[in-house]
């Protein structure tokens, strides 16, 4: 039993333990996993592949919306929901209500990997900047034409079906907590496994010389329309157990809010470290910490602090927390440090 | 086909009217944005919240009891020293990095400025009405704000003048020397900072007229930011950079298109069409591009 199985068992136990140690934070430990997986997933292809997205946020609402709307779908009419009070007039038996919701976040994962993988080969072409600003063009395009669609709720939202009346009054929030935490450790995983493969090495290589890459016989987009399609899975995924979460559902709001999901994946992710595995994790944590008791305590000046800090993590700490600890502490990422080199690169400043 | 559109011409006409005025302020915006990106190599996210800003400042004078026309002049002035005091805190940290950190930045800017207008200002939709009245053109049928006429006529105006600053001024030919090549204008003596502040300030001041023209023409909300950068990033993107023609023309395009979307697919999808645009430029643009490297091959 070596050092990372206990610490991974550790994480593992308490992850089991927080909601009957802490119940009275449950949806905000729900939320934490959500926005660790959206760092993570992120990460894949902001900090490994170098595609700076401000999009993924379309693949979190997408996912969102077709949870709520197949968990609808599945037993009633979904127009006749949406147009007011459905939630009212039909009720969801709790068997209807997992099935619907098992079957729903399916369909949030697969789909918008799909729509990653069709249009990847148009979108990911661009470089750079142009790439930055194109994803931020389709999430907020997709926050305003899902605010004119009459099926989904419009403007005025969609309700998603309310938790079944189930015995014990403490079952909504264990619910979720464990749905977002077996995808969290689901996500974790399956990326850690990637991590570990050639495939890994291919993003990287993107990321540092597309076109050298290119150059060397790697068909780098087959490998970056995967890497978006891994991406776009885990954040439908997500996006389906917030909208369960949430309850509601608003195009701009609360699916398409690039205003605040979409700028907090990226920013966790710069904070704890682009291109790490653990970096995004203890981003997000920290954020949610962060951004928790500023909500709290200084209601309304939120968005205030959210331009400042991102204005002074991306001035200031670029490298996030992951990065600054490799600056210091080289050995403990594995690097070899000639120490007498590092002695005078020291005196050299 | 059940449109508005096709079953009375004269709304052609008057989306057309309507789109040409529009359009010029789109390239007035966009001109600023083509000037940052030229010189100093950064995208702006923030440039929609600069114009909305100046927008509240021609607000606040009609509040005040002046004529919102004056805004025209106040409004830049003021601008141009907030453009410098961001240059100073921010952007001089970005200029000659990665161009996401300047986009992330100025974001974060952007956020930070949608928030305090909202604090200062209060979330409520505003305009400032200057009192100019309306033409009525081909029996009634076609109407034109004359405060759209004169918005169009004072864009002109400053980007002509604009235009001839560059062309003869020493700060103008010192700032197109820091674009065509910043290292050998520092060489020859040009004080690049200085440009660069002066560069970013020009823009902002630009936003700042912009902006006063919208207060008076249409409507401002501190929310409205976002759309008005991407439509300047389209424009300039089709136009190129330093293409002050090409400019004009794409921004008069866009302006057409859009009150086109705003009649055919309905006010609510106009935004969405907006950002559609953007994508489906982006995305021709990409194969274009491939399709020359193929060629080079």
């Amino acid at each position: 039993m070596n050092k990372n199985t206990i610490l991974y068992g550790a994480i593992l136990i308490f992850g089991i333990a927080a909601p009957f140690i802490f119940p009275a934070f449950k949806v905000q430990l729900s939320i934490l996993c959500i926005l660790i997986i959206l760092a993570i997933t992120w990460n894949v292809q902001g900090g490994e592949m170098g595609y700076n997205t401000f999009g993924n946020i379309l693949f979190y609402g997408l996912g969102m919306y077709l949870c709520a709307s197949v968990q609808v779908g599945m037993f009633f009419p979904l127009g006749e929901w949406t147009e007011g009070g459905g939630e009212k007039t039909f009720v969801h038996t709790p068997a209807q209500f997992f099935q619907g919701f098992a079957v729903g976040l399916a369909v949030a994962a697969v789909v918008p990997a799909i729509i990653a993988g069709l249009i990847g080969y148009s979108i990911l072409g661009l470089r750079g900047h142009y790439f930055a600003i194109c994803t931020l063009g389709l999430g907020v395009a997709a926050g305003e034409i899902s605010g004119g669609i009459e099926i989904i709720g419009a403007g005025q939202g969609f309700t998603t079906p309310p938790f079944p009346n189930v015995d014990r009054l403490e079952a909504r929030g264990e619910f979720f907590y464990f749905c977002s935490f077996i995808v969290l450790v689901f996500t974790f995983l399956a990326v850690k496994a990637i991590y570990s493969t050639r495939f890994k090495l291919v993003l990287n290589a993107i990321r540092d010389n597309e076109d050298k890459a290119e150059a060397m016989g790697i068909q780098t987009m087959k490998y970056k329309i995967i890497g978006w399609m891994i991406s776009a899975f885990f954040c439908g995924l997500a996006g389906g157990i917030m909208g369960g979460l949430v309850g509601y559902i608003d195009s701009t709001d609360v699916a398409f809010d690039g205003r605040e999901m979409g700028v907090f994946m990226v920013l966790m992710a710069i904070l704890g470290g682009k291109g790490t595995l653990w970096g995004p994790v203890i981003g997000a944590t920290l954020f949610h910490i962060f951004k928790e008791g500023f909500w709290t305590f200084f209601l309304g000046w939120q968005y205030v602090a959210l331009g400042v800090l991102i204005v002074v993590i991306v001035i200031y700490f670029p490298e996030g927390i992951m990065g600054w600890l490799r600056e210091k502490y080289p050995e403990r990422f594995g690097e070899v440090v000639d120490e007498a080199d590092r002695k005078a690169q020291v005196t050299l400043k | 086909m059940d449109f508005l559109i096709f079953q009375v011409p004269m709304l052609t006409l008057q989306a057309v009217l309507d789109g040409l005025l529009l359009g010029i302020l789109f390239a007035l915006i966009a001109y600023g944005m083509a000037l940052q990106w030229g010189v100093m190599n950064i995208i702006n996210i923030a440039q929609g919240d600069l114009v909305i800003l100046g927008g509240y400042i021609a607000y606040f004078m009609y509040l005040y009891g002046i004529h919102p026309a004056w805004g025209v002049i106040v409004s830049p002035i003021i601008m141009y020293f907030v453009g410098v005091i961001i240059y100073k805190l921010v952007i001089n940290k970005v200029v000659d990095r990665d161009l996401f950190i300047s986009i992330l930045a100025t974001f974060g800017i952007s956020i930070l400025f949608m928030q305090l207008m909202n604090f200062a200002f209060g979330a409520d939709v505003v305009l400032a009405n200057s009192g100019y009245g309306t033409t009525m053109l081909f029996d009634n049928s076609v109407t034109l704000p004359n405060s759209k006429i004169f918005s169009a006529f004072i864009s002109i105006l400053f980007a002509i003048g604009l235009v001839i600053y560059m062309k003869k001024s020493k700060l103008g030919r010192a700032i197109r020397a820091t674009a065509q090549n910043a290292r050998a204008a520092k060489i020859l003596g040009v004080d690049t900072e200085k440009v660069y502040a002066a560069t970013f300030g020009i823009n902002a001041a630009l936003c700042g007229v912009a902006g006063a023209l919208i207060s008076i023409t249409f409507t401002i909300h501190p929310y409205m930011g976002l759309p008005y950068t991407i439509r300047s990033f389209m424009i300039v993107i089709v136009a190129g950079l330093g293409n002050l023609p090409g400019v004009a023309m794409s921004g008069m395009s866009l302006g057409v298109f859009e009150e086109f979307a705003d009649y055919i697919l309905g006010t609510e999808f106009r935004i969405g069409s907006v950002f559609l645009l953007l994508v489906l430029i982006l995305v021709y643009r990409r194969f274009k591009l491939s399709r020359k490297r193929e060629y080079l091959k």
